[in-house]
C-alpha cells in the first residue's frame, strides 16, 4: 500500500526527477555504447572522463569565475558557455589518453577479450586513485603531485538558482532542472545530427558494421576510434557540467555510480545502439525515481542494479536491439 | 602488354601458422582484364586482401604504379586507386543504398567529381537509383553485387579488383555481371578479377593466372588457358 501511495502522493515529482537523472544517464551512456559499437569494449574508465568534467566546474565556478551566488541571464549563459567548453574538452581528451594507453597497446597485440575488461578496471581505478591523493601532500616516482582534488568531498558553488520558477500539476521546477534537460536535449539532437548527417558519422557507422570493409573504402580505423573517444567523452564531460549544476559537489569518486548506472542505460537501450543509449537513460532515471517513490531513497542503485540483472537475463540486447548504430 | 600498373613479386602471406600465399609474382597491364582462378584455399582471397592493404605480407614487394605499397595502411592504398569489392559483398547492411555509395567515396579528397560518378554509377545500375533511399540490407543478392561493385566505382580506382563477383548468384545474374564488368572495362577500367568460377572470368578477361595451394601454376593468355587440357579438366569441368 506504501508504495501506491508514494506513487499517487509523488508522481509528478518524481517523474520530474527522473527526466532530470536520466539526462544526465543518457549524456554519458552515449560513450560506453559508441565505444561498443566500433570496439566490441565496454569502456568501464568511461566514469572517470565523466568524474574529470566535475572536477573542471568545480574549478570554473569556484576559482576562474568566483561564482558566490547564482547567475542569471546573459551571465549565466556565458559561465555555462566557458565552463562546458574546457570540460568537455578535458573529458574527451581524457577518454582519447585512456584509449591510447589502455587499450590501444592491447589491440595491436590483439589481445583477447579478457584483457581489455581488465586494463579498463585498472585504468578507471589508477585516475580515481590519482585525484585522491592529488592534495598537495603526495608524490607520484618522487615528484610531488599538485593539489587538484584530494579525498575529501569538494563543495561546487550554486550557479544556477534552485528556486521555483513555475509548477506543472503542483510540481514546482526550478532552473537547474530545465537547465538540465536543455542542454542535455540540444547535445543529444547535435549527436544525432552527426552521426546520421555527416561524413564522419557515415565513417563511425561503417566501422561499427564492418571494420574490414570500412578500411576498404578509405577509411583510416585508427581515426574513427580516436573520434569515437573523443565525442563520447565530449558528451560525458557535458553531463559532468550538468551533474555539477544540479548535485553541487565533487569527489575522486563521483563517477563510480553515474558510470555504473549509464552503462546500465546503455544495455537497457541495446549496447552499441545511439538512440538506445538516449532512450535508456531517459528510462533508468524514471525507474529509479518512480521506484524511490514506491520504496524510499535508499532503494535507488537497488532498482537501478535490479534492472541491469532483469535486462540482461530476459532481453540481454537490449530495447532496441544490439549494435543498431545506423 | 602496356604500362604495369600493378606489380606482385615473390608474395608469402601467413595466416596464423599456415602459409596461405607461397612466393606468388603477378603483374597487371594498363587497362588489362587480369584473372586469378583457382580452387577453394589456393590463396587467391589472401592475395587481394593483402594487396589491398587489409592482409599484411611476411615478404614480398607489391608496387602500384612503380611504388611500393606492401606497407602501407588499407586507407593510404585506397587512396592511391586500388579498390577491392570484397568477396561476400560486404554491403554496409544498416545504410541505405545512397550512403553505400557515399562510403565509396570516403577517401576521395574531390567534391566536384561526386555527382558526375552517382550519374556514371545510376546509368550502369539503374535498379541502384530506385532503390537508394533503401537500406543496402534489404537488396536482393544480384543487386548487392552491383551496389558492392558501384560502391567500388565511386573510389574512381585505377585498379578495380573484384573477389568472386558471381559467388551465390543465379547463372542469369552472373551473364548480368559479367555483361557490366565488360562495360566498366570499356570505360577504362583496369580489372584484377578472382574467380572460383573459371569460365566466366576467361572469357572476359586478357590474361589468367591458375592457382594452386599458394602457388602460381599456370600463367597465360586467357583464350589459351580456356584451351589447356589441364585446366579444362580441373577447373572447368570438363573430361
Amino acid at each position: 500500500m506504501r508504495c501506491a501511495n508514494g506513487l499517487i502522493d509523488q508522481f509528478w515529482a518524481q517523474t520530474r526527477n527522473g527526466i532530470t537523472l536520466g539526462a544526465i544517464y543518457a549524456m554519458i551512456a552515449i560513450g560506453y555504447t559508441m565505444v561498443y559499437g566500433v570496439l566490441q569494449l565496454i569502456n568501464f574508465a568511461h566514469s572517470e572522463v565523466f568524474m574529470v568534467a566535475t572536477v573542471v566546474s568545480l574549478y570554473a565556478f569556484r576559482d576562474w569565475y568566483g561564482v558566490t551566488e547564482p547567475l542569471t541571464g546573459g551571465t549565466l549563459l556565458l559561465v555555462l558557455l566557458i565552463t562546458l567548453i574546457p570540460a568537455m574538452i578535458a573529458s574527451g581528451l581524457t577518454a582519447v589518453a585512456i584509449e591510447r594507453l589502455a587499450y590501444r597497446p592491447l589491440r595491436r597485440r590483439r589481445a583477447p577479450r579478457l584483457s581489455f575488461l581488465i586494463s579498463a578496471i585498472g585504468a578507471s581505478l589508477s585516475i580515481q586513485y590519482l585525484f585522491n591523493l592529488m592534495d598537495g601532500n603526495h608524490s607520484l616516482l618522487f615528484i610531488p603531485l599538485p593539489n587538484v582534488l584530494g579525498a575529501a568531498p569538494q563543495e561546487i558553488p550554486d550557479v544556477v538558482s534552485s528556486k521555483p520558477l513555475f509548477s506543472i500539476f503542483g510540481t514546482p521546477w526550478n532552473g537547474q532542472q530545465l537547465l538540465v534537460i536543455a542542454v542535455a536535449v540540444l547535445m543529444m539532437i547535435i549527436l544525432d545530427l552527426l552521426v546520421r548527417r555527416t561524413k564522419l558519422g557515415r565513417g563511425i557507422r561503417a566501422v561499427a558494421q564492418d571494420p574490414e570493409t570500412a578500411s576498404l573504402m578509405g577509411v583510416s580505423i585508427d581515426r574513427i576510434i580516436v573520434v569515437t573517444f573523443l565525442i563520447g567523452g565530449a558528451m560525458a564531460g557535458a553531463a559532468g557540467v550538468l551533474y555539477s549544476v544540479r548535485f553541487h559537489f565533487t569527489q575522486w569518486n563521483i563517477g563510480f555510480l553515474p558510470g555504473i548506472k549509464a552503462f546500465t542505460a546503455a544495455v537497457l537501450g541495446g549496447i552499441g545502439n545511439i538512440r538506445g543509449a538516449m532512450l535508456g537513460g531517459l528510462l533508468l532515471g524514471m525507474v529509479e525515481a518512480y521506484g524511490v517513490a514506491c520504496t524510499a531513497p535508499q532503494w535507488a542503485d537497488v532498482i537501478s542494479f535490479g534492472v541491469l540483472v532483469a535486462v540482461l537475463m530476459f532481453r540481454p540486447t537490449g530495447i532496441l536491439g544490439e549494435r543498431g548504430v545506423a | 602488354m602496356t604500362e604495369v600498373v600493378l606489380e606482385v613479386e615473390n608474395l608469402h602471406v601467413r595466416y596464423g601458422g599456415i602459409e596461405a600465399v607461397k612466393g606468388i609474382s603477378l603483374a597487371v597491364g594498363e587497362g588489362e582484364i587480369v584473372t586469378l582462378i583457382g580452387g577453394n584455399g589456393a590463396g587467391k582471397t589472401t592475395t587481394l586482401k593483402t594487396i589491398s592493404g587489409v592482409k599484411r605480407p611476411e615478404s614480398g614487394q607489391i608496387r602500384f604504379r612503380g611504388q611500393p605499397i606492401q606497407s602501407k595502411a588499407a586507407h593510404e592504398i585506397v587512396a592511391l586507386g586500388v579498390c577491392q569489392v570484397p568477396e561476400g559483398r560486404k554491403i554496409f547492411p544498416r545504410m541505405t543504398v545512397y550512403e553505400n555509395l557515399e562510403m565509396g567515396a570516403y577517401g576521395r579528397r574531390d567534391g566536384a567529381g561526386f555527382d558526375e560518378d552517382f550519374e556514371r554509377v545510376f546509368a550502369l545500375f539503374p535498379v541502384l537509383k530506385e532503390r537508394s533511399e533503401q537500406p543496402g540490407g534489404t537488396l536482393s543478392g544480384g543487386e548487392q553485387q552491383m551496389l558492392a561493385i558501384g560502391r567500388g566505382l565511386m573510389s574512381r580506382p585505377r585498379l578495380l579488383m573484384l573477389d568472386e563477383p558471381s559467388l551465390g548468384l543465379a547463372p542469369l545474374l552472373v551473364e548480368r555481371i559479367y555483361e557490366l564488368l565488360r562495360e566498366i572495362h570499356r570505360q577504362g577500367t583496369t580489372i584484377l578479377l578472382v574467380e572460383q568460377n573459371a569460365h566466366m572470368a576467361l572469357n572476359l578477361a586478357d590474361r589468367g593466372y591458375v592457382l594452386e595451394s599458394g602457388t602460381i601454376a599456370l600463367e597465360d593468355r586467357a583464350d589459351a588457358l580456356l584451351g589447356n587440357d589441364a585446366v579444362r579438366r580441373a577447373y572447368l569441368g570438363e573430361e
